[in-house]
């Protein structure tokens, strides 16, 4: 990043970026029916923790301003991992009743 | 660098052991798939010795850089993890059969996930602890689903989903805490940055930002330990998976959560500083609703497995006991965190016994159903006056461990002046032991037919008696697991 855009673009800027994707993310994944796109709404959300990560390591003073890159690449391999076995349990669940949708997975209640 | 790999090595000898298992069960013959459960017991069996010949050697260090501690605490909870791990392989070796050709990955994916637990109670990293974290839960979610039918698909993909959302919850939660510390350490043995550190020099300036991190890591750990409002997938889970998973989830997924929120809250943002009040009172709040949520709806259940699940959300309520009255200084055995690392070394006991009996009848009579356990006792005694037994324990009633584990926290809160907490929990307890006790009647009434010899396998049978023999000799002897305990928690203070 260039010292011009720095200077016009402050760590609020990047944070308040972040908790919006976090939000819309969390919105989606509470309000959506279908469970691939719960799915996305949780992707989402942990891209929103990717730029809050990077938001602070650039920014913030720290003797280990690496950890928080370091952390996001973790987070972008496990979210990976767990896309995959979403989607074996949700093709799993759809050999079962031809529907991944929420409201109709009901055998299981109270 | 190979000393901490050394240190890492009871980790490493499950994972190890977990591989050999994928790659035999491409050799070995179908109907020999079941001694594949030797090689994981075997590979347990390392995992242990390994630890005690640690233990002997250095006792306290902190490696990797400080991503990962071997101290008592961590000690104790590879013993505990390694313990469950292998009562669930020996009793689920009847339970096994249902899995057609998959049982070696059963137990190898039975590891992986107690090598994720124990690492959990290692880290003292957010990487370190996010990563263990999810090495748990995704094989978790595998094993839920994994009888492949109906209900157990329905259960793994709900589990599956709140779990997600509940990682990048905490994930949000770490960020805040990274951006306030400038370091992912919890502690720094070198003197530099951490997180504890930081928040011990901090003032009420970085406190707004510290607890909207609270709350969100409180929100996902939440889920982990099944506490209310975050303990929807609990009875679903435990109804829909396989037992001898729902038994590992209940006990050994729990403990892991309890041990990881440990050593957030009290080594991390620690009980004296400025924030230890707030969280405190957090968990106190937490545990009240727990409590009488879990109770309240494990009455109306028809279920024995979801009873179990309620009872298990109701249980997080009364270790959460214990986390609300932590303090470090209280006559230097901090009470409170001894009293949650004694309860849920009671609590593996008892819920293990409770879950394999429930286990060993359903394999008989293919019911779940408490109307079924009518009568129960006449044609299975072991398994009956093994859940019986398991069942009072649960409750808090002697002679069994769970009493003491009761007495312990209620009276850590008593001492840290949470007087309105204890009388909920004990109100708590008069309810629970309603649907317990009933239970317990159940399977001892007359009018059940006699009908056919229920007796469970050797194995299992051995496994019963081993739970009920444990939360029956720490009534009578619960000594040296309160000083392991306090042992544990004094790695903190």
């Amino acid at each position: 990043m260039s010292s011009v855009v720095l200077a016009s673009v402050s760590l609020e800027n990047v944070l308040v970026i972040g908790a919006l994707l976090f939000s819309i993310g969390l919105y989606v994944s509470l309000s959506k029916r279908n469970a691939v796109g719960i799915l996305m709404g949780v992707e989402l959300m942990l891209n929103a923790v990717n730029v809050t990560f990077l938001a602070f390591s650039r920014y913030v003073e720290s003797p280990r301003p690496l950890d928080g890159q370091v952390f996001a690449m973790f987070v972008i391999a496990i979210a990976a991992a767990e896309a995959a076995v979403a989607l074996a349990l949700a093709v799993a669940v759809y050999r079962h009743r031809e529907t991944v949708n929420i409201d109709e997975i009901d055998l299981l209640r109270w | 660098m190979l000393q901490d790999l050394d240190r890492l090595g009871p980790v490493l000898a499950v994972l190890v052991a977990a591989g050999l298992i994928v790659l035999a069960d491409l050799v070995v013959p179908r109907r020999r798939e079941k001694w594949l459960a030797g090689v994981a017991l075997l590979g347990l069996a390392a995992s242990a010795a390994w630890m005690v010949q640690l233990i002997a050697r250095d006792r306290q260090a902190s490696y990797f850089s400080d991503s990962m501690a071997l101290d008592d605490f961590t000690i104790f909870f590879t013993f505990l993890f390694i313990g469950v791990a292998g009562a669930v392989l020996l009793a689920s070796l009847e339970y096994v059969e249902r899995f057609g050709s998959h049982k070696g990955e059963f137990f190898a994916l039975v590891l992986v996930a107690t090598a994720g637990m124990m690492l959990l109670a290692g880290s003292r990293d957010l990487v370190a602890i996010f990563v263990a974290l999810e090495l748990t839960s995704i094989t978790q979610f595998i094993l839920a689903g994994f009888l492949r039918d109906d209900r157990g698909s329905e259960a793994a993909i709900k589990y599956l989903l709140l779990g997600a959302i509940s990682s990048a919850v905490v994930l949000y939660g770490m960020a805040f805490l990274f951006g306030i510390a400038g370091t992912t350490r919890l502690v720094a043995t070198d003197g530099g940055a951490s997180i504890a550190g930081a928040i011990a020099a901090g003032d009420s300036g970085i406190r707004s930002a510290l607890l909207v991190s609270m709350v969100f890591l409180a929100a996902g750990f939440g889920f982990k330990m099944s506490i209310v409002p975050f303990q929807m997938w609990t009875p679903d889970v435990y109804q829909g998976s396989p037992t001898p998973v729902a038994a590992l989830l209940s006990v050994g997924s729990k403990a892991a959560a309890f041990a990881v929120v440990l050593r957030v809250f009290f080594e991390g943002f620690g009980a004296d500083t400025f924030v230890g009040e707030d969280w405190k009172m957090m968990f106190a709040v937490l545990a009240a609703v727990s409590m009488t949520v879990g109770n309240v709806m494990a009455l109306r259940q028809t279920n024995v497995r979801r009873l179990l699940g309620y009872s298990s959300i109701a249980q997080a309520g009364n270790f959460l006991v214990g986390l609300a009255a932590i303090s470090s200084t209280s006559d230097g055995t901090a009470l409170g965190a001894s009293g949650v690392v004694f309860f849920i070394a009671t609590y593996a006991f008892t819920n293990l016994g409770a879950f394999f009996a429930v286990m060993a009848i359903g394999n008989r009579t293919g019911s779940d159903e408490i109307e079924d356990y009518a009568g129960i006792a006449r044609r299975s005694p072991l398994a009956a006056l093994v859940l019986t037994i398991c069942l009072l324990s649960l409750t808090g009633l002697p002679p069994t461990a769970g009493f003491w584990a009761k007495m312990y926290i209620f009276n850590a809160g008593m001492r840290a002046d949470l007087v309105w907490l204890v009388m909920i929990a004990v109100l708590n307890t008069v309810v629970s032991a309603f649907y317990y006790l009933g239970l317990a009647r159940q399977m001892y009434r007359g009018d059940g037919e006699p009908g056919e010899d229920l007796r469970p396998a050797l194995t299992t049978q051995a496994v019963l008696v081993a739970a009920a023999a444990g939360v029956c000799v720490f009534f009578v002897y619960p000594i040296p697991l309160i000083e392991a305990a306090q042992r544990a928690v004094h790695a903190f203070a």
